[in-house]
């Protein structure tokens, strides 16, 4: 449970926010790793979770992040109508072993609003035995609203077999509203299901960059669900995805066009050693008009481009290294 | 200087691409390899970088012995090589592989002076992909930007006109003018273009795999058919 008072920080004194948290080495660690470093406390909310509890909160005038009430673990964050140029920071960190939750944090954001959410998962695990996060998040974007969303993952620590990260995400976009879902998980998570659904709105955008990376033996599905219910809506789906060693992978992504719409799904794959994927995009059109689009390409890494970088003075191995990092989008 | 001696290449169902090619290029010279399609040019330059390995001979620079060497080891003894086809890279930004060529951090105005070399307009490409939705002459212009930007011995350029406009052509042909007078390096340029032609120190010919001529303009130009775009060659000519 994470329903603790908010930790209270006096914005004068205090430089770095982090600084001012009764936090582990450990913690501050996975922060930085989730890119969590709190530029501006006082256009910034921010909720971290540490092993299960509040580590820190705090809300500023135009974003409130409140403890659920019904007996879950989690928050809601209530973003008021105009809101402009502020960020929420809800990073959750494992640091030890035997951790498993279900997380729910809800987005409520107001007409007109453009913020910036930058959430993420980190576990640093120190023994065999598993730690679990599944973060349940659910966006209500109000008319005119646009949000971008930064989600990263990191596994890290003792052990195989041991870091699984959930995470389920659900977006409902009003009229006109704007959602952009740029999320990460490169390396460490050994199992993770990952499963977005959404419906959209009239003249209403979702965008999700997804990048991923499995190695060793991890495994990843990821499950794509969108509706495209109001006319003018749209969803742009990019996933691109690294399989190396004797990981898998699953992509699964269906859209539905309810109304006049244009739909892309794009699913590009990298395979590395034995990695295997599995791509199965689907569209469904229930509207004459909607505009629907797939596209689908796994393979290894073309010679060509490892040669390029070669004649640049990079070993094949750094070539390669370089090619995934700039496939997703981590160069 | 480059010294090639009896460079030959051949694969199990093709033999003779390259038969016994034997040249030496020094050092501030620029040769322009020319001759018709499938003689030979493209694998004699893919030897010199190391992306082919010869079937027989030995590959010089200076006095480093690069036959053995891999494509990495010749890039870092000071081989720079500019690609026919230009690679394409999803994910890679313009600037990446422009700070991979050049092996540090840039300031976003030294990649602009870059790509304005090439004749780019530098803030618009700056944060592009190189992927499928640049154009192949903006692709072409990007390669040779990556291989200008390095400080080698050797300049490797494999029909750098391929894909270019007639507008940037008059710049590329700049581009090697300054190159030739300015680097102190060897060249070597694949081309079939007249002007890139004329910038020559001297020209070689190859065909059917072997150097047919190898010598200065007024020594070969006779052998050759220009025409304003291309040229064919007269392979019955002497050395």
């Amino acid at each position: 449970m994470d329903n603790s008072p908010t930790t209270p920080v006096d914005l004068e004194k205090v430089k770095n926010i982090l600084d001012s948290l009764p936090i582990s080495a450990t913690t501050r660690d996975i922060l930085a790793g989730l890119d969590c470093h709190i530029p501006d406390p006082e256009r910034t909310a921010y909720n971290i979770r540490e092993n299960s509890r509040c580590a820190g909160r705090h809300s500023t005038p135009e974003i409130q992040i409140v403890p659920k009430t019904d007996g879950k673990s989690g928050v809601d964050v209530y973003v008021a109508a105009g809101t402009v140029d502020q960020s929420v920071y809800i990073p959750a960190c494992i640091s030890q072993s035997g951790v498993d939750e279900d997380v729910y944090n809800d987005f409520h954001i107001g007409a007109g609003a453009k913020v910036k959410i930058i959430a993420g998962c980190g576990i640093h695990t120190h023994s065999n035995e598993k730690s679990r996060h599944s973060g349940i998040h659910n966006f209500y974007l109000e008319a005119g609203a646009r949000v971008i969303y930064v989600e990263k993952h990191l596994g890290g620590g003792v052990g195989r077999h041991n870091v699984q990260i959930d995470p389920i995400t659900h977006c409902e976009l009003a009229e006109g509203s704007y959602l952009e879902m740029d999320t990460v998980q490169i390396g460490g998570v050994d199992d993770s299901r990952r499963l977005t659904t959404g419906t959209v709105g009239p003249g209403a955008s979702l965008v999700v960059k997804e990048s991923l990376l499995t190695e060793f033996e991890q495994r990843t599905t990821t499950d794509f669900n969108i509706t495209l219910a109001g006319a003018g809506s749209s969803v742009e789906l990019a996933s691109r995805s690294v399989a190396k060693d004797d990981s898998y992978q699953e992509y699964t992504s269906v859209i539905t066009g309810d109304n006049a719409c244009k739909g892309h799904s794009a699913c590009d794959a990298i395979l590395v050693g034995r990695g295997k994927v599995d791509a199965t995009p689907t569209l469904r059109a229930n509207h004459p008009d909607a505009q629907l689009i797939h596209e689908a390409a796994i393979g290894k890494i073309a010679g060509d481009q490892i040669i390029k970088l070669q004649t640049l003075g990079l070993t094949e191995a750094e070539a390669e290294q370089k090619i995934i990092d700039g496939f997703l989008r981590t160069l | 200087m480059l010294k090639l001696n009896d460079i030959s290449y051949d694969i199990p169902d093709r033999e003779g691409i390259l038969k016994d090619v034997n040249m030496e290029i020094g050092t501030g010279e620029m040769v322009v390899v020319t001759g018709p399609n499938g003689g030979g040019k493209t694998s004699l330059i893919r030897a010199i970088a190391g992306v082919i390995q010869p079937s027989s001979g030995e590959i010089w620079l200076d006095d480093t012995d690069l036959t053995e060497l891999g494509i990495t080891e010749r890039a870092n003894a000071g081989v720079a090589y500019s690609f026919q086809n230009p690679v394409r890279f999803k994910g890679f930004r313009v600037r990446d592989l422009i700070r991979i060529a050049a092996k540090r951090r840039m300031k976003e105005q030294e990649i602009c002076n870059v790509l304005s070399r090439v004749g780019l307009c530098a803030r618009s490409y700056i944060d592009r992909e190189v992927d499928g939705s640049l154009s192949g002459g903006e692709l072409k212009r990007i390669e040779i930007a990556t291989v200008l930007m390095r400080k080698v011995k050797l300049y490797l350029f494999d029909e750098p006109e391929a894909g270019i406009d007639l507008w940037s052509f008059g710049h590329l042909v700049e581009i090697f003018s300054e190159l030739r007078k300015d680097s102190g390096a060897t060249i070597v340029i694949i081309s079939h273009q007249e002007r890139i032609i004329n910038l020559a120190d001297r020209l070689a010919v190859l065909a059917d795999g072997r150097l047919t001529h190898f010598g200065t303009r007024d020594e070969i130009l006779p052998h050759l058919h220009i025409r304003p775009f291309s040229f064919s060659c007269q392979t019955d000519g002497a050395e």
